[in-house]
């Protein structure tokens, strides 16, 4: 198993975890730790998606790669950037990921404070409380 | 609620979906817009990072909606947890207020005056930097609100300065509309990064033309934007109502607490 | 692939499932956390320096603080 099948896999396997722990327990608080929990395997997923084996991060710092007319201070040189584009991982998925994990946190604070407020009202955390939304 | 043998069921079709997924695997070399991206972005944007001028550049009225959620959210989170009449009570359903709860210990209260200086610098340096090494508006604005939670941490009726944050995560906010209305006028398309500020030398502080404007702008949004969220939560929105209703509700928030107080005392002797 | 990826992979799956059976709410919160951090370092092995500190930040550190702030706010979960 190669690491990119590895990582794949346990994204995948985070993910039903997650969706059965937000199907299949009562307590409120328990829904909302399965929806977290399924965020977090979705991110690994994506990341997943952008991984190519054996590259490195997508930073340029090796002034090598720059060398060209005049240096550092000049435009890069298009022929050595070409050596970059062999040698890091798809910076796209993670700026993806970055996204996702910022809104992740927000969708998860604004969820919490539903259950808060729900705890005011009726005094419990038992999802069969609220039955006011079923028809 | 649906019974456990449907849910169960589910899962498993959903299990053997994701059987087939994984045999799909990973690619094996950059896509063609990923290329352009990689060889490009220090060309047209002279900063180290790929990441971040795919973030802030290229893919810029992303980040603004996501900056635009973010400030939903915690408003959302601010208005569900406010608090309603005089009777109603305490919106977060527990007896005592914020403050009856036992004082930090020496520990804490000496560690956050010694680190909360040092963390709010590393949070500045990671923003400020986001454009030559690993980190950026985010990461830097998560580690500035932490800093703010550790000083609630240690003095529990701390008020913080609501007025100052938000009047800074309003004008981050506006700044980075303007600046991509900057980008319109200048340059011909919103948040273009040609022709504003110089692109500078590679790897200087100074460069990367608009980027570190932006990212600059994001950090202050989001650290301030997570360190209100974390006062809302932990003091059931009642800074929130004082900040929205003025001078005209503010008697009213404070006769609130005394009433709460009381209450509180009463309902201690239980 | 090294032997701390699978390792940390197997932790990582562990943690999610004693999170989603364990009785007491606060451990399967830290729980959480803890896959948070795990799902950080597997970022950082596959050249994603970036998305590591922002789960480590963000994911871990503020998403259980938010958590045990609800947690605290509902009484343990009656």
């Amino acid at each position: 198993m190669t690491q990119g099948t590895l990582y794949l896999a346990s994204a995948l396997i985070l993910i039903l975890i997650g969706l059965a722990c937000a199907l299949m327990r009562r307590n409120l608080l328990r829904m909302v730790l399965g929806f977290a929990i399924m965020d977090t395997g979705v991110h690994l997923l994506i990341a997943t998606a952008g991984f190519l084996p054996g590259r490195t991060a997508p930073i340029i710092d090796d002034p090598s790669l720059l060398a060209g007319a005049g240096g550092r201070t000049a435009a890069a040189d298009p022929s050595a950037l070409l050596v970059a584009a062999e040698r890091v991982v798809d910076p796209v998925p993670q700026a993806l990921v970055l996204t996702a994990i910022v809104i992740g946190v927000g969708v998860t604070a604004l969820m919490l404070a539903y259950v808060v407020r729900l705890f005011a009202r009726e005094g419990t955390l038992d999802v069969s409380a609220f039955r006011r939304l079923k028809w | 609620m649906i019974g456990r043998a449907v849910t169960v069921v589910l899962l498993l079709c959903v299990a053997v979906l994701f059987w087939y997924l994984a045999t799909v695997g990973t690619q094996t070399e950059l896509g063609s817009v990923s290329g352009h991206y990689v060889e490009r972005g220090v060309v047209e944007n002279r900063g180290s990072n790929l990441v971040t001028s795919v973030v802030v550049n290229y893919r810029g009225l992303d980040t603004l909606g996501e900056v635009t959620v973010l400030f939903l959210s915690v408003a959302g989170v601010a208005f569900v947890l406010r608090r309603r009449r005089r009777g109603e009570g305490d919106a977060g359903g527990t007896d005592r207020g914020p403050g009856a709860a036992a004082p930090a210990s020496e520990l804490v209260q000496t560690g956050a005056r010694l680190l909360v200086g040092p963390m709010i610098l590393y949070g500045v340096y990671i923003f400020v930097h986001g454009h030559l090494t690993p980190g950026g508006g985010f990461q830097g604005g998560a580690v500035v609100a932490s800093a703010v939670l550790l000083l609630l941490l240690a003095d529990r009726k701390r008020e913080l300065p609501h007025g100052l944050m938000s009047w800074v995560e309003s004008l981050s906010g506006f700044g980075f509309v303007v600046v991509g209305l900057l980008g319109l006028a200048v340059a011909g398309s919103f948040l273009a990064n040609r022709g504003v500020l110089p692109l500078g030398t590679w790897n200087r502080l100074f460069s990367a033309g608009l980027i570190p404007v932006i990212y600059v702008l994001i950090g202050l949004k989001v650290g301030s934007e997570l360190a209100a969220l974390l006062d809302v939560m932990m003091r059931g929105g009642e800074q929130a109502a004082a900040v929205s209703h003025g001078d005209a509700g503010a008697s009213t928030v404070r006769h609130e607490s005394r009433v709460d107080r009381e209450s509180r005392e009463r309902g201690g002797s239980r | 692939m090294i032997w701390t990826d699978v390792l940390v992979c197997a932790l990582m799956i562990a943690g999610a499932v004693v999170a989603v059976v364990v009785r007491s709410i606060l451990s399967a919160v830290i729980l959480v956390g803890v896959v948070s951090l795990m799902v950080a370092y597997l970022f950082l092995r596959m050249g994603a320096p970036d998305v590591a500190m922002t789960e480590a930040s963000i994911g871990a550190a503020l998403s259980t603080v938010i958590f045990l702030i609800a947690l605290a706010r509902t009484r343990g979960g009656a």
